[in-house]
């Protein structure tokens, strides 16, 4: 139990950690490789809430494609960030502070982590635990819930994501018309 | 990177065991953690190695972008028509239970297929974009 909240305040406190490096690196590419630890940790949060799932995809998605597809962009765009431009520092954490408070305000309608009685666990949780075996018979049911009880989510988001490849090819997969000597740019 | 003998080395290694490990995760989504979705990445992570190790030119021959660009159409296509294909059977859409005479079986078939629709769009969408980023990248 105690080893357990040692775990998560660690990895909670690297989280925060990380999070004010990336804020104050200017090198872009280090900023990129501290993301990819970021989304590392986090997937080790989600292993320790029994998440393997969740973790799993945020390793696989957030650590790895997206850490190369943004790197693959600063290979376009350089790997300095413009210095900022010295203005009211005072307007910005104003915002940041209220913002924060007010989130912090909202945690306190939660309720408390891991009680049996939360409305998460009473919703339709419990369904899907006692009749996925009978309905659907797939012991991870994480992908029963997926593929099957919320399956047109799930098409939705496969179309998400064909969307966002056509959205990328649009915009810049132009590659071979660049060689006729038309330039579109 | 081809003058990096032991990254070329190494990462020769490592593809075939990626590839391995994408398929394994895809098919075996039903009984643990995993499923298309990261299946896909997976996947597509091992050309992207591939794209690393041995230049762009060569992982478009292994790969051409029109051949990507209609595998990331057949995929939401598959996972469309298998909800047809439940309403044909005379379901509603996208109910499993009726792609066979028993609605169990009917779900495990529904399910495989359309993780393997999720597989292949999200496989080759991640390839695509990393082609083009990697291809503009080039250019310029």
């Amino acid at each position: 139990m105690i080893l357990e909240q040692l775990i998560d305040i660690f990895l909670l406190v690297f989280l925060a950690i990380i999070s004010i490096a990336v804020l104050r690196i200017r090198d872009l590419f280090t900023a990129v490789m501290l993301f990819g630890i970021y989304s590392l940790t986090s997937a080790s949060l989600f292993m320790v809430l029994d998440a393997a799932d969740v973790g799993f995809t945020e390793a696989a998605v957030g650590a790895g494609i997206s850490t190369i597809l943004m790197l693959a962009t600063i290979s376009m765009t350089g790997r300095e960030e413009k210095p900022l431009k010295k203005k009211g520092t005072m307007l910005p954490l104003a915002v940041v502070v209220i913002t924060g408070a007010t989130l912090v305000y909202g945690i306190m309608d939660l309720p408390p982590f891991g009680e049996p009685d939360n409305p998460v666990h009473t919703h339709v949780a419990p369904r899907y635990i006692e009749q996925s075996p009978q309905e659907i018979d797939v012991p991870n049911f994480v992908t029963a819930v997926l593929a099957s009880y919320r399956g047109y989510d799930t098409l939705g988001e496969v179309v998400v994501i064909f969307t966002a490849g056509v959205g990328v090819m649009l915009l810049i997969g132009r590659r071979r018309k660049r060689k006729e000597g038309i330039s579109n740019e | 990177m081809s003058d990096h003998l032991i990254l070329r080395i190494v990462g020769k290694f490592l593809i075939p065991y990626i590839l391995l490990f994408g398929l394994y995760v895809q098919f075996h989504g039903d009984f643990g953690p995993g499923g298309g979705f990261q299946a896909g990445v997976i996947f597509a992570s091992a050309f992207v190695i591939h794209t690393l190790l041995f230049g762009l030119e060569s992982a478009e021959r292994i790969a051409p972008q029109w051949v990507l660009k209609i595998v990331a159409a057949s995929g939401v296509l598959i996972y469309a028509l298998v909800g047809v294909a439940a309403m044909l059977m005379g379901g509603n859409y996208l109910d499993y239970d009726f792609l066979a005479a028993d609605p169990i079986a009917g779900q495990h078939i529904g399910i495989i297929l359309v993780e393997f629709g999720v597989g292949l769009t999200v496989a080759s969408v991640m390839m695509l974009l990393f082609f083009t980023f990697a291809g503009r990248g080039e250019a310029s």
